[in-house]
C-alpha cells in the first residue's frame, strides 16, 4: 500500500521498515528514521507505522509518548537545546536557561508563535568537561554564559520592531 | 581469519606507521570545541611543506582533559598542547622539525596525568577508533583468539570470577558469578547486551569508551558470549550519543568485513553478531528489566526480579547485561591474567575505575584510577581543587541515586563499599565536584526533579513519591515549610525507598538522605519560624552527621 499522500519520504521509511524484515521489535529504530525523516510524529504517521508493523495503534502511541527523544508537535525553525545536567546545573546551566527564557518569551519546550524558534532542555548531553553547554541547530557549544546565549539566540527570535 | 593475518595486520600497521604522530582528540568534547577543524589544517600544512612521509595526523580518542580541548598530542616527544586552534597548525608542525610553538602547553607530568592507572582507557587518546588495524596493532582481539582457540567456556567464566571484576554500571555485582548463572541456565538461545544506556547526568565515562575505543568493548562482548553460550549480542546506547553510535557503527562493520564478528570466528565453531539499539531518552532504560522491554521495541517499564535476566531475559531467553566498561575489561583480563588484574585495588574492589570529573573543578575530564584511591586524591591532586581557590564542600557520585559526599569525608578510599557507608554509591563513575555557593537543598531538589520526570509510571510509590518529595523540597527552598514539612519529607523518603519497584524509586531519595546527613542545618535554616518568633525546632541531627 502506498501512503495516500504520495509523500515519498513515506516509500523511504517503508524501505527502511523492510530492513529489518517488518519485525515489531524494531518499533523504536523505526520511530526514530520516522522522526528523522518528518521532523516529528503526527498522528498520520504513528498510524502509518502502526500498519507496518501489524501492530496496534495504542502500542506505537504508547512507545512513541512514552520517550522524550520523540517528539509529537512540530518543532521551530531553529532550537536551542540547554543541557540541564548536573555538571551544567552546578556551573550555572539554570541562569543560562532562565536568561534565554526571558529573551524569548517562551518556557523551555515551547516555540514561539511564529514558528521559528524552540527552546528545549536535555538531560545530559555526557558533555560534562565542557559545561555548561547549549546545542544550537544540532551544534554543542562549550562553556556557555547567558549573555553568550542570548546573543546567539536573539536573531531566531521575533522581534517586534 | 586465523591468527597469523591478525599478526600481518597489526605488522602492516605498525610497520606503515610514521616517525612523528600528531594526535587530534576527536572526541565528543574536544569536536565541539572544533578539533576536526584543527586536524584538517595539520593535515593541509604537512601536506603543503612536504612531510607526508615523516609525519602523522592521527584522529583519536578521548585525551582525558576536556576542560583544556581541542587536545593535540605530538610523539614521540609526548608533548601535549591545548585549546589549540586551527591556526596553530603551522606552529605545531614546525615545532616537529626542532622549532618552538608559541601555543599553550600541558604538562605531562601533572598529577591529572601521572596518577592515573589506565587499563580501561588503555588505548584511549592513541589509537584511531575508526580504523580496527589502529586496535589490532595494540594486541587487540588477541584476547578474543587465546580465548576461542585455547580456552573452554568454563575457563572463562573462572577468569573473570578470579579477577574479581564488579559491574561496573553501578550496583557492583560480581561479573564472573553473572556469568557462570547465565552459563548455567539451559537455553539454546542466549543473548548478551551490553548497557550503554549512559544516563547520570554528569557521567560521561561509557561514552569516551565508545568513541575512543569501542573494539575493546566489542571483544569483550564476544568474550562473554564465547563464556555464556549466546550467539548474538545487542548494544544499547543512548540517541544523545551520535558519535558513539557512529563509531560502534563503523567498529562492527569493520569487524564484520574482517571476521572478527559473525560465523566461525578465528576458525572455531563460535559464532557470533552484534546489533545496535538506539535509545529514545528514558533514563529508566539504564535499569536491566527496562532496557529488555526497550530492545522489545516496548515502552521502557521494569518489571519485578526474579526472574533475573541471567534466566529469563530478552524474549525469555538467558541474557547476560554488563555496562560498557565492564565490558572493556574483558580483553585485559585474558590478556595479562585475572592475577594481575586482582593484585589492582582493595580487598573487594579489584581493578580501576574511570571516573568522569565535572561541576566546580579546575582540571574537568576523565580519569582512570585503581579502586582506593582517596577522593582528596582525585579531586585536590588530580583535579586541582575548586577554580579560583575556592573551597570544595561536597563531592556528588552515582548520580540521581548517589549522594553527596562532605569535604570532612575526601580522605575515604573510593571502592564500592566505602563509599555505599557514606550513604552514596559508587554509581557509574559520574563524579561531581561542588563548592560553598552550592546550597545542598537546591542540589536534592534538582536530583528530585529529574527522578519525578524519569519515572516510568507504573509503581505508585515511586510515581507519586518523587512528586511529593520534590513539592516538599520546592517548598523547603522556599522557605515555606515547617519542621514538620522536613519530618514528612524523611518519613516519605523511608516509605519511596523500601516500596519502589525499581532502582530508580529505591535511590531516588539517596540525595535528600546524604544531604541532609551531612548538611542538615542547610535544610533547617530554610524552615519557617513559629508563630512566636522562634526558629522551628527541629529533629536532632543524625548522630553522624559533621
Amino acid at each position: 500500500m502506498k501512503h495516500a499522500s504520495g509523500d515519498k519520504r513515506f516509500k523511504i521509511l517503508e524501505a527502511h521498515i523492510k530492513k529489518f524484515q517488518g519485525r515489531q521489535d524494531a518499533l523504536i529504530e523505526v520511530l526514530h528514521r520516522a522522526q528523522e525523516l518528518f521532523g516529528f510524529l503526527e498522528d498520520d504517521l504513528l498510524l502509518f507505522v502502526a500498519y507496518k508493523l501489524k501492530l496496534p495503534a495504542s502500542r506505537v502511541y504508547g512507545v512513541a509518548t512514552f520517550y522524550h527523544y520523540f517528539i509529537l508537535k512540530p518543532q521551530g525553525a531553529h532550537t536551542c537545546v540547554v543541557c540541564t545536567g548536573t555538571a551544567c546545573y552546578v556551573r550555572g546551566a539554570d541562569k543560562v536557561l532562565a536568561a534565554v527564557e526571558a529573551k524569548s518569551r517562551i518556557k523551555a519546550g515551547e516555540t514561539t508563535a511564529d514558528n521559528e524558534f524552540s527552546l528545549l532542555t536535555a538531560r545530559c548531553l555526557g558533555a560534562c568537561g565542557i559545561a555548561p553547554t547549549v546545542v544550537y541547530d544540532g551544534v554543542i557549544t562549550p562553556h556557555q554564559t547567558p549573555e553568550s546565549a542570548v546573543a546567539r539566540v536573539n536573531e531566531w527570535l521575533p522581534h517586534d520592531h | 581469519m586465523i591468527i597469523d593475518d591478525l599478526d600481518a595486520i597489526a605488522e602492516a600497521e605498525r610497520s606503515s606507521g610514521k616517525k612523528i604522530v600528531i594526535r587530534c582528540c576527536m572526541a565528543a568534547g574536544c569536536m565541539s570545541s572544533h578539533s576536526e577543524a584543527v586536524k584538517t589544517a595539520l593535515e593541509k600544512v604537512i601536506l603543503d611543506s612536504g612531510l607526508s612521509d615523516r609525519i602523522e595526523v592521527r584522529g583519536v580518542g578521548c585525551m582525558r582533559l576536556c576542560c583544556q580541548g581541542p587536545l593535540v598530542g605530538i610523539d614521540p616527544e609526548g608533548v601535549i598542547y591545548e585549546k589549540v586552534t586551527p591556526e596553530d597548525a603551522p606552529a605545531l608542525v614546525i615545532s616537529t622539525q626542532g622549532g618552538e610553538a608559541k601555543v599553550k602547553k600541558g604538562d605531562p607530568n601533572h598529577p591529572f596525568f601521572t596518577k592515573q592507572l589506565s587499563v580501561v582507557l588503555a588505548n584511549s587518546g592513541l589509537i584511531d577508533p575508526e580504523r580496527i588495524e589502529s586496535y589490532i596493532a595494540v594486541d587487540g582481539y588477541r584476547a578474543l583468539h587465546a580465548v576461542l582457540r585455547e580456552m573452554t567456556p568454563n575457563d572463562v567464566v573462572e577468569s573473570a570470577i578470579k579477577s574479581g571484576l564488579r559491574g561496573r554500571g553501578g550496583a557492583g555485582y560480581s561479573t564472573g558469578l553473572k556469568w557462570a548463572t547465565v552459563a548455567k541456565t539451559p537455553g539454546i538461545q542466549k543473548y548478551v547486551v551490553c548497557n550503554a544506556d549512559e544516563g547520570d547526568p554528569g557521567a560521561f565515562m561509557d561514552r569516551s569508551v565508545l568513541e575512543s575505543d569501542p573494539h575493546s568493548v566489542l571483544e569483550g562482548m564476544a568474550i562473554a558470549a564465547y563464556a555464556v553460550g549466546a550467539n548474538q549480542g545487542y548494544i544499547y546506547v543512548r540517541a544523545e550519543y551520535p558519535l558513539a553510535i557512529k563509531r560502534l557503527q563503523i567498529a562492527i562493520k569493520q569487524a564484520r568485513q574482517t571476521g572478527l564478528l559473525g560465523s566461525g570466528i578465528f576458525e572455531s565453531p563460535f559464532n557470533f553478531t552484534i546489533d545496535i539499539r538506539i535509545g529514545a531518552g528514558a533514563y529508566v532504560c539504564g535499569e536491566e528489566t527496562a532496557l529488555m522491554a526497550s530492545i522489545e521495541g516496548r515502552r521502557g517499564t521494569p518489571r519485578p526480579r526474579p526472574p533475573f535476566p541471567a534466566e529469563s531475559g530478552l524474549w525469555g531467553c538467558p541474557t547476560l547485561i554488563n555496562n560498557v566498561e565492564t565490558f572493556a575489561n574483558i580483553p585485559s583480563i585474558i590478556r595479562k591474567g585475572a592475577e594481575w588484574f586482582a593484585s589492582i585495588g582493595t580487598g573487594l574492589s579489584k581493578g580501576t575505575k574511570v571516573f568522569a570529573l565535572a561541576g566546580k573543578i579546575e582540571n574537568t575530564g576523565l580519569i582512570e584510577v585503581p579502586m582506593g584511591t582517596p577522593l582528596r586524591q582525585i579531586v585536590e591532586e588530580m583535579g586541582g581543587g575548586a577554580p579560583g581557590g575556592a573551597k570544595i564542600k561536597a563531592v556528588q557520585t552515582g548520580g540521581p541515586s548517589g549522594g553527596c559526599i562532605p569535604a570532612s569525608e575526601l580522605d575515604t578510599p573510593v571502592d564500592y563499599e566505602s563509599l555505599t557507608r557514606l550513604g552514596s554509591i559508587m554509581g557509574s563513575g559520574g563524579m561531581i565536584v561542588m563548592d560553598e555557593s552550592t546550597r545542598m537543598p537546591e542540589i536534592a531538589r534538582f536530583f528530585m526533579e529529574f527522578c519525578m520526570d524519569e519515572s516510568c509510571g507504573k509503581c505508585v510509590p515511586c510515581r507519586t513519591g518523587t512528586v511529593q518529595m520534590h513539592r516538599l523540597l520546592d517548598k523547603i527552598v522556599k522557605r515555606e515549610a515547617s519542621a514538620e514539612d522536613l519530618a514528612k519529607l524523611e518519613e516519605l523518603c523511608d516509605m519511596v525507598a523500601r516500596t519502589s519497584l525499581c532502582g530508580l524509586g529505591q535511590n531516588a531519595p539517596n540525595p535528600i538522605l546524604s544531604t541532609l546527613r551531612f548538611f542538615r542545618n542547610e535544610y533547617l535554616e530554610l524552615l519557617q519560624p513559629l508563630p512566636d518568633g522562634k526558629h522551628a525546632a527541629a529533629p536532632a541531627p543524625n548522630a553522624n552527621a559533621t
